[in-house]
């Protein structure tokens, strides 16, 4: 199978970008790393059983809510809203988390943010933290920063332990061990879990879910830090929610008595009302179900319940950037459900991490290079917006109605123009299309290259040519026919047979 | 540790940042509220609480019904954690002591209690401030007949009495009832997790079993 997504040519793998942005860019375009992730049939077969089921689950809780369209509609609303008010909101946020005794922070990239992180840990005295799954923790590869300080970050939610203990990669928003089926977990677990009984464990969910719960319960209870990420933030209240279904969120949002929480800018909402569209939103387009099992709440501190010193890092890491893009910012608007990589028929056969960035799928492909900008280089982010078919299906499941094919087909348009402006010569397509222009604005020229055509006829043979084709052009029959032409052309048909008229 | 000088100078930063990248007036979109802000049936119909069965049924929660009455919830509490081998239990500060009165050792929370104690805690009593028919969802407020979190958080099996006069239809009505600024739990279900293949199955950290003792 090819995996030849009709993505300009002329570039070779390139670094990672700017190590201050964190975890966004992975070690070579998208269809290299597609080409090595096809050619694994298990990581296949899991993510189509995956996907399947979790697809299945969506519809049928999507279906039974009669003002769906209507919900959507509000959340594309408030979120579009909240983009256009962001310096007042957070400011807002700012003062009224800091009112009920909060703290505050600002991040301008990864590493500031880790920075805060890193200091904040350092002044509790602590040397472990227990960590709620977030994706903004992910982003700035905060777990590496924390570890280089010699503080033992723990990933408390099932998947994210999973990805810890087998030293591997998320490679989904949601579920970031989608790629691993039972089996494979059950082994993980049996070889990396200190001090579990591989006796009793069984590939089962329940008996792998319960060696977690045996697994993390010592570490809930003695932490004395956590730190979180957060669904959402109100502004005009100062209240922080976590979205979650084990209860390892809970467990790190009350036991340790310091809770650092870092968040994305984007994440605020106007106030507390529109909470009542995202939480019905969210968990039927997240796991399908009806309502995950727990939501959490929280205000600054509250003294006798939960922690007694509460930080939040506001992170900006590139979503400035992406604000300035007028119609590119709505990918800011995304509230991480995954129901686009769980429709994508790209995202289910490459998996997450052909990806490189810890965002992947559709929603991935077009925030990754917002966040951190097209080069028109080699970077491999820049190969992103070409990784998929356009076909549309993440659209009509976003629950907040980001269009995320035509944000790919924008961002496609400024890297050829990035392209050309860095490389100062066309595409091989602009040249292509130029040459083209310049054939068909002229009737003899068109005539001459439509006969000159009819030459190439006996050079295919069921739809492939017979002799190689040269750079760039075996990119496109890489993944297509060539259909063969006409042993005549229409203009000389036409002259042949109704010539006279002429 | 960040200096005072550093954290003004990022806050800024960003700040300046996203006022540039919005340019000199951003239009802000009017949002439309067309979604249902209330349901079709008043809080505490028999279709709303029929509604909550199903759902939380649906989730492996245990559904008890029961009287208005405290003795009668009382009667169900013991009745639930007899059926669950479980002899003692903590309460909310603010609990009726009907409630506890057929569980061989209760007490009140103090405050006192660390996680470890809770931890070797059979169970937890406790009332909720509402609950969403639709979504099978119980919202537990901090107050004193639901506690501080930690208590419905660390032992294993947590009964929770609902009144059927706080069972309002959806979302958005149930939001509306809360105060933002204190702690809210909202529980659906046990603990679950779907994070193996996508395939939900209930039972991780939080309370494994989950008793929903429907008052009046």
């Amino acid at each position: 199978m090819s995996t030849f997504l009709g993505m300009p040519r002329g570039r070779v793998p390139g670094p990672p970008a700017d190590p201050a942005v964190g975890q966004l860019t992975g070690d070579r375009p998208f269809p290299a790393a597609a080409r090595s992730a096809l050619g694994n049939s298990r990581l296949r077969a899991n993510l189509a059983h995956a996907t399947s089921t979790i697809r299945a689950k969506r519809a049928a809780v999507v279906e039974e809510v009669p003002d769906w369209e209507a919900l959507r509609e509000a959340g594309s609303a408030i979120k579009a809203a909240t983009m256009a008010r962001l310096p007042e909101l957070l400011e807002q946020l700012e003062a009224n988390v800091v009112a009920r005794g909060g703290q505050v922070h600002w991040a301008r990239d990864a590493a500031e943010a880790n920075a805060v992180v890193t200091d904040l840990v350092r002044t509790t005295g602590a040397d472990e933290v227990v960590k709620v799954k977030s994706m903004a923790t992910a982003e700035i590869g905060l777990n590496e920063a924390l570890e280089a300080a010699g503080i033992t970050a723990l990933e408390t939610d099932l998947a994210e332990l999973i990805v810890q203990l087998a030293g591997d990669k998320p490679s989904h928003i949601l579920v970031p061990a989608i790629h691993r089926g039972r089996a494979e977990i059950r082994e993980i677990f049996a070889q990396r879990m200190p001090g579990v009984d591989t006796g009793a464990l069984t590939d089962e969910p329940a008996v792998l879910a319960a060696a977690a719960r045996a697994h993390l319960r010592e570490a809930f209870l003695r932490a004395r830090v956590a730190v979180s990420g957060a669904n959402f933030a109100v502004a005009d209240t100062g209240t922080l929610t976590v979205v979650e279904s084990e209860g390892n969120g809970r467990m790190c949002l009350t036991l340790p008595q310091t809770l650092i929480t870092v968040m994305g800018v984007e994440k605020v909402v106007p106030t507390w009302s529109d909470l009542e569209v995202f939480l019905q939103l969210l968990p039927r387009s997240s796991t399908g179900e009806r309502m995950n099992p727990y939501t959490s709440t929280w205000t600054g501190v509250t003294p006798g319940d939960g922690p007694s010193e509460f930080h939040l890092v506001l992170l900006d890491n590139g979503r400035s950037r992406a604000l300035a893009d007028e119609a590119g910012r709505s990918a800011l608007h995304c509230i991480r459900c995954s129901a686009c990589l769980n429709v994508c028929p790209v995202y289910e056969r490459t998996g997450g991490h052909a990806y490189g960035s810890v965002y992947p799928g559709p929603i991935g492909a077009v925030l990754t290079p917002q966040l951190t900008g097209l080069t028109g280089g080699d970077d491999p982010n820049d190969s992103l917006p070409y990784a998929s078919s356009l076909c549309g299906a993440c659209y009509d499941v976003c629950p907040v109605k980001i269009n995320i094919p035509e944000l790919l087909v924008q961002l496609r348009a400024e890297h050829t123009e990035a392209h050309a402006e860095k490389h100062r010569l066309p595409t091989p397509e602009a040249a292509a299309m130029r040459a083209a222009a310049w054939v068909m604005r002229d009737a003899d020229r068109f005539a001459a290259a439509g006969r000159a055509a009819t030459v190439a006829r006996r050079g295919i043979r069921k739809g492939k040519p017979v002799l190689p084709l040269p750079p760039p052009l075996n990119g496109w029959t890489a993944s297509r026919d060539v259909p063969a032409p006409p042993a005549e052309t229409f203009r000389d048909w036409w002259s042949r047979t109704r010539g006279a008229r002429s | 540790m960040t200096t005072d000088n550093a954290h003004q100078a990022a806050r800024d930063v960003v700040l300046a940042r996203l006022r540039g990248a919005l340019g000199d007036d951003p239009t802000v979109p009017t949002v439309p509220r067309t979604y249902r802000r209330e349901g079709a049936y008043a809080a505490g119909s028999p279709e709303l609480v029929d509604l909550l069965v199903d759902r939380l049924e649906d989730y492996r929660a245990t559904v008890a019904r029961t009287g208005a009455d405290d003795r009668e919830i009382g009667v169900a509490v013991a009745e639930a954690l007899a059926a669950q081998g479980v002899r003692d239990a903590i309460a909310a500060p603010g609990v009726p002591a009907d409630w506890l009165h057929g569980i061989p050792e209760h007490r009140l929370d103090d405050g006192s209690a660390t996680p470890r104690q809770l931890d070797r805690t059979g169970a937890v009593v406790t009332g909720s401030a509402v609950a969403v028919a639709e979504t099978g969802t119980i919202v537990l407020d901090g107050g004193p007949l639901c506690g501080r979190r930690a208590i419905t958080l660390v032992p294993d099996t947590h009964v929770v009495v609902v009144r059927v006069a706080d069972v309002v239809q959806t979302v958005p009505e149930a939001l509306g009832r809360l105060d933002p600024t204190r702690p809210l739990t909202f529980v659906s279900g046990p603990s679950a997790t779907s994070d193996i293949e996508l395939s939900r199955v209930e039972g991780v950290h939080g309370p494994r079993t989950l008793v929903v003792v429907l008052a009046g």
